[in-house]
């Protein structure tokens, strides 16, 4: 049970790397935070720094009001659980949840009942003497997160714990460790690269691009009101749709056609001193087939009719792709989620929209279709600097 | 199916020749050596492959003279210290090579490399010297001390080999477990090392045991003097007769220690320890 507060929190590696910049964080006592970013933004770096695995090159950690820069990470009294699991070969998986009591001199009667505890938590009881080797990988990861929960530690740091698992026991493991947090109530850090995981896991959201904190909050409020077009690009799946637009005089126009804004998003971004090239993001349930809707709800909106490219249906939902003719939306942030994502944009002929439509709709591949989108849902991003022009604190 | 059979079984046949004539190549002057020893002086030059007259007058002829036992005393001895100080040297040195970045590494790695490489015949005389100043030529430190130097470039290689397929995480997680370093190190790293050390271990002694030149030029009497030195030394019972016989006795009674060096630690050597440490 601890508050973990960074402060300005900076490392610079040997060779030069500045992987984390300035970190300022206040981690709630029973807090589940959450640290998402694309590959080598300093998630990893970050937790080793809390651990105590890596040294703070410059300003000051503090569990529980307590300076713990110096300190060895036996003496922060914190677990935690590796992408790898790192589990003890050599050991039995008893022996492997029983090392930190023993290395914590605790008696044998209590390190028995404590470790048998955690076993029937996990549902290890039947593996117990067994070694690592002969358990799958949902096992071994159950046995790490055992290892972790013993000694009741202030806190628990997950680095990835469940990237190397498959996509059916990574779902049943994601409800297990919520509820365990839960059930616990211990202040916990979790590193992913999972959107499910960011957004489904925690109390809060962190994402983290090149070192910096880009943004933090509850995942609905990130998703919702990103700060920056990195966010917005980051958080959902599929992600947001981002187009080049021109903005004059309360309309947008875009590869979509002309669209007159709603009142809100205007004077949010007439507050925002809006430039006039922008980029605008929708985000893919805010398009519906116009055919499905009524002219009254129609209005707050705009109609365009375009060819469907591809069209994935979900049972649910339709996921229909379109290409947008112009320019592509180009970015620093927007070039770095592609890197990141592996997805270069090939086409140069325009840009490809994602749009989620109700099950009934008619869309078929190779036919146009009318789609109508909310004008107060668009959302408006300075191409420079990649601010929201439309962000409601 | 009946070809891919066929080829597998004439594949099977001719892996059985060539392993049949290394394992003979290997074994014959092994063998032959036995065999004198067996033989009585007066067969020693019959030719024959079984000797005619079992006997065993040359074991007891070895064990009666003092200066067999007293260098078989010595071999042991002076390679157990030796393996045992250039394995726990070897062992620390290669875990920094492994582990830790500082500075000099790379020298430190290539000298021991030159050490490793460094004709040993041109030392002797610079050896022989610099131990009769210091007092001890012909004493056990005078041979442990070369052996230690020449065996540590060998221990340092090999173990720093089998620290690398260590994961490194493992050590990060027996110290948020909260061990110290020397408890990670001692609880985790070196069980699992155990594998690279004993393999080292039975190197390092197999080197120090086979010595001959450094044997020969640092010792002069008794008080250190090795097998592999003493054998040369052994006369006949008569001028005109080669102690062929003797010899060979001596020859199998001192392979008989690595044998058994390497039958037990081999059980030791547990090929994939580590694995199941990470991943799923
Ligand atoms: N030991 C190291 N020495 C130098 N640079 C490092 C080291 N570890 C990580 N880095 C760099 O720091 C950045 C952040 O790495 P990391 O924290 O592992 O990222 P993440 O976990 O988010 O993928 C990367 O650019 C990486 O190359
Ligand atoms: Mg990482």
């Amino acid at each position: 049970m601890a508050e973990i507060v960074l402060d300005k929190l900076t490392k610079r590696y040997p060779d030069g790397a500045l992987a984390v910049s300035e970190v300022d964080m206040k981690i709630a006592d029973g807090e589940f935070i959450i640290l998402v970013g694309p590959s080598g933004c300093g998630k990893s770096t970050m937790l080793n720094m809390i651990a105590g695995l890596e040294d703070i090159t410059s300003g000051e950690l503090r569990i529980d009001g307590q300076r713990v820069n110096e300190k060895a990470p036996k003496d922060r009294d914190i677990a935690m659980v590796f992408q790898s699991y790192a589990l003890y070969p050599h050991m039995s998986v008893r022996e492997n949840m029983a090392f930190p009591l023993r290395l914590a001199k605790v008696d044998d009667a209590t390190v028995k009942s404590k470790v048998e505890e955690a076993a029937q938590i996990l549902d290890l009881t039947q593996h117990l003497d067994r070694k690592p080797a002969n358990l799958s990988g949902g096992q071994r990861q159950r046995v790490a997160m055992g290892r972790a929960i013993v000694r009741n530690p202030k806190a628990f740091l997950m680095d990835e714990p469940l990237s190397n698992l498959d996509a059916k026991l990574r779902v049943q493991m994601r409800t297990s460790v919520s509820k365990l947090q839960k059930q616990l109530a211990t202040t916990t850090v979790y590193v992913t690269h999972d959107q499910t995981e960011a957004m489904t896991l925690g109390d809060r959201v962190v994402v983290l691009r090149g070192g910096v904190v880009q943004q933090i909050g509850s995942p609905q409020f990130l998703y919702e009101n990103p700060a920056n077009l990195f966010v917005a690009g980051f958080i959902g799946s599929p992600a947001m749709n981002f187009l080049p637009g021109t903005l004059e005089n309360g309309q947008l126009s875009t590869g979509l056609g002309a669209l007159t804004l709603s009142d809100r998003v205007r004077r949010l971004a007439e507050e925002a001193k809006a430039p006039r090239e922008v980029i605008a993001g929708i985000r893919p349930e805010h398009f519906e087939d116009a055919n499905l809707m009524d002219d009254s709800a129609k209005s707050g909106g705009s109609t365009f009719t375009a060819t469907v490219d591809v069209l994935e249906s979900m049972g649910s939902d339709k996921f229909v792709y379109f290409t947008v003719e112009g320019e592509a939306a180009t970015s620093a942030e927007l070039d770095e989620l592609a890197a990141d994502a592996g997805s270069h944009e090939l086409s140069d002929s325009g840009s490809q929209l994602v749009t989620r439509l109700s099950a009934s709709s008619a869309a078929a591949e190779g036919h146009p279709v009318d789609v109508w989108f909310d004008a107060d849902k668009v959302q408006l991003f300075d191409p420079k600097t990649g601010k929201n022009l439309t962000y409601a604190e | 199916m009946a070809v891919i059979g066929g080829s597998t079984t004439g594949r099977k046949v001719r892996w059985t020749i060539v392993d049949i004539a290394i394992v003979a190549y290997a074994l014959i002057p092994v063998l032959w050596t036995l065999s004198l020893s067996f033989k009585t002086a007066e067969s020693q030059t019959d030719k024959k492959f079984f000797p005619s007259e079992w006997t065993f007058q040359n074991y007891r002829d070895i064990f009666s003279t003092n200066e067999f036992v007293r260098a078989l005393v010595n071999s042991i001895g002076i390679a157990l210290i030796a393996t045992l100080i250039a394995v726990v040297l070897g062992t620390m040195a290669a875990y920094a090579i492994a582990r830790l970045d500082f500075p000099g590494k790379q020298v430190l790695v290539g000298v021991s490399l030159l050490i490793a490489m460094f004709p040993q015949v041109s030392l002797v005389s610079p050896l022989f010297e610099m131990e009769r100043q210091l007092g001890i030529f012909d004493t056990w430190p005078g041979l442990i001390l070369p052996y230690i130097t020449f065996a540590l470039p060998l221990a340092i290689y090999t173990l720093s080999a089998f620290f690398r397929e260590i994961p490194w995480e493992l050590e990060k997680a027996a110290k948020m477990d909260g061990a110290t370093p020397a408890q990670a190190f001692r609880r985790v790293i070196a069980p699992l090392a155990a594998p690279g050390v004993f393999t080292t271990a039975i190197l390092v002694f197999i080197f120090c045991w086979n010595d001959f030149l450094f044997a020969i030029s640092l010792t002069s009497t008794e008080a250190s003097r090795t097998v592999p030195a003493a054998l040369s030394f052994f006369t006949g019972a008569s001028q005109f007769e080669a102690p062929t016989g003797t010899i060979s006795a001596a020859a199998v009674v001192i392979t008989i220690p690595i044998i058994v060096f390497v039958l037990f630690f081999q059980r030791r050597i547990v090929a994939g320890l580590t694995s199941g440490a990470v991943k799923g």
